[in-house]
């Protein structure tokens, strides 16, 4: 069940739009941000039912997108960009670097549940390359030593 | 910035640290006149005419006349309402950075010059698409639309005038199809977002059956300036045939990668030496991508040609968005074609064939040349992708963009290729 909270903020992106369907990613991404980050079978199926989509139609769509999870992910998000600017300027190092700190390839989620490293495309701030967001937090010019530091402040 | 800004008008109001001015602040510099003028003085057709006689075109990179783009929009009582603008500021091509300054840096100027937009097409609603990664351009964006809708310029009635409009953030959940006009059409309804058949196009037919323009946040920062100022005024900027001025960047090896406002049809010998300094001490200039991933490369011989739409288009490339990404003599040539076509294999939507099969292919010839496991024949494959996943093969611009660094790579860096495949190993490890 959509919680009040989860119904009152869906309702507003509903008011911009002529249809329900065209909610469907906003209504995900709220349910998403109110359920420890992902979409559940659960939270697909009441998301469904509220804008009178079918689950396959809607799922269908949710697996589009890559901001949209339907999988588990940590607390903590780290987009790292593997576009060709920030590739150029070192981001195989800052992975392993990654990799040598937390343990974990893109994909994976660190054991403690604290931190999920996702790959994502271009960032659009080639000009401070390598860069990486945690959850809604850009870090640029990346290096080894500055990436230690960053995640210290995620303690 | 320090001149008046008539020279640089889309970053006259930018500071340093980008942050934005109020709404009082940007009236203060001469912000919002172009709505008065146009609300009070000039009809929708004078704007779309104005503006297409300006030679404004579309900066989002397929560079088509913005004006004539308007004027395949129905007007009239009988046209279907509600008619909807969207700006694109889903900027998702590698190696841009463009919009993100115009969106952090000045919010109100892509405010105003949608509201002139949507006046010349008689659109009631517009919708800003922008990618998930812009938070600081969404927040700056979302409190700028307050701002203009407390002084009148969005609502009902503006100014007086009988024309209204409202204007929505929208926040996309990912995928580099969304930039594409028609699977951005789908994103916004809420579906997957492939592209669309055209005809018909979105002009008449676009965002739930509505005529629709979508069009690149850099193009519409220039609208008010061309109202104010006018057309010939608008071209006078340009070095060349296509009018105003290019928001150009750099990145990669370089002294002072960055984004800079310059006329039309600089030439990349200037933008990479004097605005982003030349290259780093110790790296080589071997080529670039005058305007994204899916440009073809440039080399040294070309460094002297104005960047514009029509004099790029000559020497076999795109000026695209604009921003040039560089390949210096300690990158692998193999190894960053690899890296681009991951990207586009990637993102591709997989709804037509060529484009959700052939570029995988493409990804694994250049993976396995770039590890030595190559053979002389692989080189005939990736040529022959160019051609089956070229223009007329695909449903989409996705994988003819996605084969342009790869056809250009393959003749500018073919000894790069042969070597890898002859030493069974990339001689930049």
């Amino acid at each position: 069940m959509l919680s009040q909270e989860e119904k009152a903020e869906i309702d507003k992106e509903l008011s911009h739009v002529p249809t329900k369907q065209a909610a469907c990613l906003g209504a995900l991404k709220i349910v998403q941000a109110h359920r420890d980050g992902w979409v559940t079978d659960e939270g697909l199926l009441d998301v469904a039912e509220y804008l009178d989509m079918s689950p396959d139609e809607l799922d269908s769509v949710a697996t589009f997108y890559n901001l949209i999870f339907r999988r588990p992910v940590g607390r903590h998000k780290i987009f790292i960009c593997d576009s060709v600017s920030c590739w150029i300027t070192g981001y195989k190092e800052i992975l392993e670097h990654l990799h040598k700190q937390l343990g974990i390839r893109p994909g994976e989620t660190t054991p403690d549940n604290k931190f999920t490293l996702l790959p994502i495309p271009c960032l659009g701030i080639c000009d401070h390359a390598p860069a990486f967001i945690i959850d809604e937090t850009t870090y640029v010019d990346l290096t080894p030593d500055k990436v230690e530091d960053i995640l210290k402040e995620y303690d | 910035m320090t001149d008046t800004g008539m020279e640089t008008p889309l970053t006259k109001n930018i500071r340093d640290d980008r942050t934005p001015m109020t709404i009082d602040e940007y009236e203060r510099a001469g912000g919002y006149q172009a709505v008065r003028k146009a609300l009070s003085d000039m009809s929708p057709k004078d704007v779309q005419s104005l503006v297409k006689e300006a030679n404004l075109k579309g900066r989002g990179g397929a560079g088509f006349n913005t004006g004539m783009k308007w004027g395949f929009v129905p007007m009239g009582d009988d046209a279907p309402q509600p008619k909807y603008l969207v700006a694109n500021a889903d900027e998702m091509e590698p190696g841009t950075f463009k919009d993100r300054l115009l969106m952090e840096g000045d919010p109100h100027s892509l405010i105003e010059g949608m509201i002139c937009a949507a006046y010349a097409i008689g659109a009631s609603v517009s919708y800003i698409f922008i990618r998930w990664a812009y938070h600081l351009s969404a927040g700056r964006l979302r409190k700028a639309i307050a701002e203009a809708y407390e002084k009148g310029y969005l609502g009902k009635n503006i100014l007086g005038s009988g024309f209204n409009l409202d204007m929505y953030v929208h926040v996309s959940a990912g995928r580099y199809m969304c930039g594409e006009e028609t699977g951005l059409l789908n994103a916004m309804e809420g579906k997957r977002a492939t592209p669309r058949a055209k005809p018909p196009f979105p002009q008449a037919s676009g965002l739930w059956g509505k005529p629709t323009i979508v069009q690149n946040v850099e193009t519409l920062c220039n609208v008010q300036h061309i109202i104010n100022n006018g057309a010939d005024w608008f071209r006078g900027l340009s070095k060349t045939d296509d009018g105003g001025t290019k928001i150009y960047g750099v990145s990669g090896r370089v002294n002072r990668p960055g984004a800079w406002e310059l006329p039309m049809g600089t030439t990349a010998r200037e933008i990479i030496e004097e605005h982003a300094g030349g290259m780093k001490d110790g790296y080589r200039f071997r080529g670039m991508l005058p305007g994204g991933a899916s440009t073809d490369f440039m080399i040294d011989e070309h460094l002297d040609v104005p960047m514009d739409y029509g004099e790029i288009m000559k020497i076999g490339s795109r000026l695209g968005t604009g921003t040039i990404i560089i390949l210096d003599d300690r990158t692998c040539p193999v190894g960053m074609l690899e890296n681009l076509e991951h990207f586009f294999a990637q993102e591709s939507c997989g709804w037509c064939t060529p484009c959700r099969d052939g570029l995988p292919w493409t990804e694994k010839l250049l993976h396995a040349i770039e590890e030595g496991e190559g053979e002389p024949a692989d080189l005939d494959r990736l040529e022959a992708h160019c051609t089956w996943l070229g223009p007329g093969n695909t449903f989409c611009a996705l994988a003819p963009g996605a084969v342009e660094p790869l056809q250009s790579g393959l003749k500018y860096f073919r000894d790069d290729f042969e070597r890898h495949i002859k030493d069974k190993k990339c001689p930049w490890r």
